[in-house]
């Protein structure tokens, strides 16, 4: 009786219709290709067509031939990269902080930090014009103080700003995975090595930031590449002087009308997007994180 | 190097965890701490390391107040369950960490590494990475690391619970070898396994309600338990309430001639005796009940016997014709291996 029963084919209902498994691929391929890989095609497309048409890399070569362009690029990568840096720095101490330094309300803060991230970015900017702004809070107790006609405080439309707020809005992104890391920490790990002898900055630099660093790895490759096409903060900060490479095709493709330029420099921005991404899964896959 | 508490007392949020604890672990003791969990065993462990600040009484290290030093300045080694080992670093590193901590030369920090390792038998896994180590490797390692600093006191927190049984007996042995070796390393040992404290303690203080119940060596504390809790939790034990009478006492309508100094005729009392020192048949001290629950162990019979609604346990040796379940039967103990213990505990045994 017991072999009836197991005999009995069970999956039998689901195994019924023989259809390849190809073909389950095809709604999410299909989807992709129509709202993201044509579009994306049709950027590359008409960043070989020049408007004095035919199809030629003139637009490429006029691109990266204005001095426009190479300053925008530089600003882009160097903001990007500076922007990293400080939120994996300043990241790291405060959750380091928030995580291993009992205070009154850290539950709250780190819950503070997962609101944070569903902000927008124009938020950060806002306030920062709020505070220090040409006619914003700290110039104006300064102006009150000294009785000055000017504040001392001017930077906010210069690239430190822009770094200043996206430092600011992206912090919490290398916050939330290091965090995470840090709950999995174990904490007889650092009691076993504070009782050998470790003081508290020895015991970060090699119990606690080795646990981190595939925390602080994928944080600060998702700050990269988002810094890297960040739109809103520049905008936002009103910089005449901060050029990036997304203003760049926003000015060249609203303003200008010079779509064949617009799309060359997007390309280029999706190209160094992508290939940081790449580079950051190499390393990250050679660290075995 | 001796640990020494003076009326240690631990609290969190008013809540008292280790109550007014006065213990001494003399300079090469292994002091076991036994107890159920929730005892205050492994609070009075962490007192010493430094992780629990108390809320009032001393902590000494020989004879250093080291009530408010920081871990880090104690010396001390510790060892816990789950072995805390770093993972990214080698079995080598993971050794020296206390001693590049310590800033010891680096020529010096490669013997002792070498030395640890070799001592605890894990020479030949120097440049292994902890995930590749079994439980009881990793064990060592942990043992290895907290020897490198050559501590004067060694802390052991369960350290073999996270072991399967075979493991751990092979490790107990590895453990009484080491504190050969090493004669002058104090180790403080919390667990909650009697077999282990028995094996490898010089004395245990036993642990109950964040109090200590009692302190003494395993053998007094076995043959002489000073209370209920200490003879129930340090080996088996009958503990059956007794009336003392003028020479002796009475279980129900049984007489027992046994020992009664110190007790006031008339009084309660709760009888100790271990399963083991009770025979089955006639002799001195009967008792005479109902067999409830028969149990084969192998070499023993382990008897269940309902003696006036009190369970009494006997073990002993393998009986060809074991009684049958519900059989009466007659059961003794030698006088000598009945100790009185103040009443106030009921016949759990």
């Amino acid at each position: 009786m017991a072999s009836a029963t197991l005999s009995t084919p069970a999956k039998a209902g689901i195994r019924a219709p023989a259809v390849p498994a190809w073909v389950w691929a095809l709604p999410p391929v299909a989807l992709l290709a129509l709202v993201f890989l044509y579009p994306l095609a049709l950027v590359v497309q008409q960043s070989f067509q020049p408007d004095t048409g035919g199809t030629s890399i003139r637009p490429y070569a006029d691109v990266f031939a204005s001095e426009a362009f190479r300053e925008a690029l530089w600003t882009t990568v160097w903001l990007a990269l500076a922007s990293t840096a400080g939120c994996l720095v300043l990241g790291f101490v405060l959750a380091l902080v928030i995580a291993f330094v009992p205070f009154p309300g850290a539950r709250a803060v780190s819950r503070f930090v997962d609101v944070f991230l569903s902000f927008p970015s124009f938020l950060i900017t806002l306030a920062l014009l709020f505070i220090y702004g040409t006619v914003g809070m700290a110039n104006g107790l300064w102006t009150d103080v000294t009785g000055a006609a000017e504040g001392p405080f001017r930077f906010l439309t210069t690239p430190w700003g822009v770094l200043l707020a996206e430092i600011t809005y992206f912090t919490p992104f290398v916050m939330r995975p290091l965090l995470a890391a840090f709950s999995q920490l174990d904490t007889a790990q650092l009691e076993a090595a504070s009782s050998l002898g470790a003081r508290a900055p020895r015991i970060v630099r090699q119990v606690i930031l080795p646990e981190a660093l595939p925390a602080l790895a994928s944080g600060g490759s998702l700050v990269l590449v988002l810094c890297l096409n960040e739109f809103g903060i520049v905008l936002f900060t009103g910089a005449k002087d901060v050029t990036t490479l997304p203003m760049l095709v926003y000015g060249k493709a609203i303003l200008e009308s010079d779509y064949p330029g617009a799309c060359v420099v997007a390309v280029v921005n999706v190209l160094i997007s992508v290939g940081l991404y790449g580079l950051y899964r190499v390393v990250s896959r050679r660290a075995g994180a | 190097m001796g640990i020494r508490f003076d009326a240690v007392t631990v609290a969190y949020d008013g809540n008292v965890v280790l109550d007014a604890l006065d213990l001494t672990v003399a300079p090469g003791e292994v002091m076991a701490l036994l107890g159920p969990s929730g005892s205050g065993k492994t609070t009075a462990l962490r007192a010493v390391a430094g992780f629990v600040r108390p809320a009032s009484g001393r902590v000494f290290l020989g004879d250093r107040d080291v009530t408010d030093l920081p871990p880090h300045r104690r010396g001390i080694g510790m060892v816990v369950q789950q072995y805390a080992l770093f993972p990214h670093l080698r079995v080598e590193d993971n050794v020296a960490f206390g001693l590049k901590a310590r800033k010891v030369p680096k020529a010096e920090i490669r013997t002792r590494v070498a030395e640890a390792l070799e001592m605890t038998g894990m020479g030949a896994y120097a440049r292994r990475h902890p995930r590749e180590l079994s439980g009881g490797q990793q064990q060592r390692v942990a043992i290895a690391r907290a020897l490198a600093i050559r501590p004067g006191v060694l802390l052991l927190d369960e350290p073999l619970s996270a072991l399967d049984a075979q493991l751990r007996s092979g490790m107990l042995a590895e453990l009484a070898r080491l504190h050969r070796e090493l004669p002058d390393v104090s180790i403080l040992y919390v667990t909650h396994d009697q077999m282990e404290a028995l094996t490898l303690a010089d004395r245990i203080a036993v642990m109950d309600k964040a109090r200590l119940q009692a302190c003494g060596t395993p053998r007094e504390l076995y043959r002489a338990p000073a209370n209920a809790f200490t003879a129930s939790f340090v080996g088996n034990a009958n503990l059956l309430p007794v009336t003392v009478g003028a020479s002796g006492a009475a279980l129900g309508t049984a007489e027992l001639k046994i020992d009664t100094s110190g007790a006031a005729p008339g009084a309660s009392a709760t009888l100790c005796v271990r399963p083991h020192l009770v025979g089955l048949g006639d002799g001195p001290n009967r008792l005479t009940g109902t067999v409830t629950e028969i149990q084969w162990r192998g070499a023993t019979h382990r008897l269940y016997v309902d003696v006036d609604g009190h369970r009494v346990m006997a073990d002993l040796p393998e009986l060809r014709t074991p009684p049958a379940h519900g059989e009466s039967v007659t059961l003794h103990f030698a006088s000598e291996d009945a100790v009185l213990l103040p009443a106030g505990v009921g016949d759990h045994g």
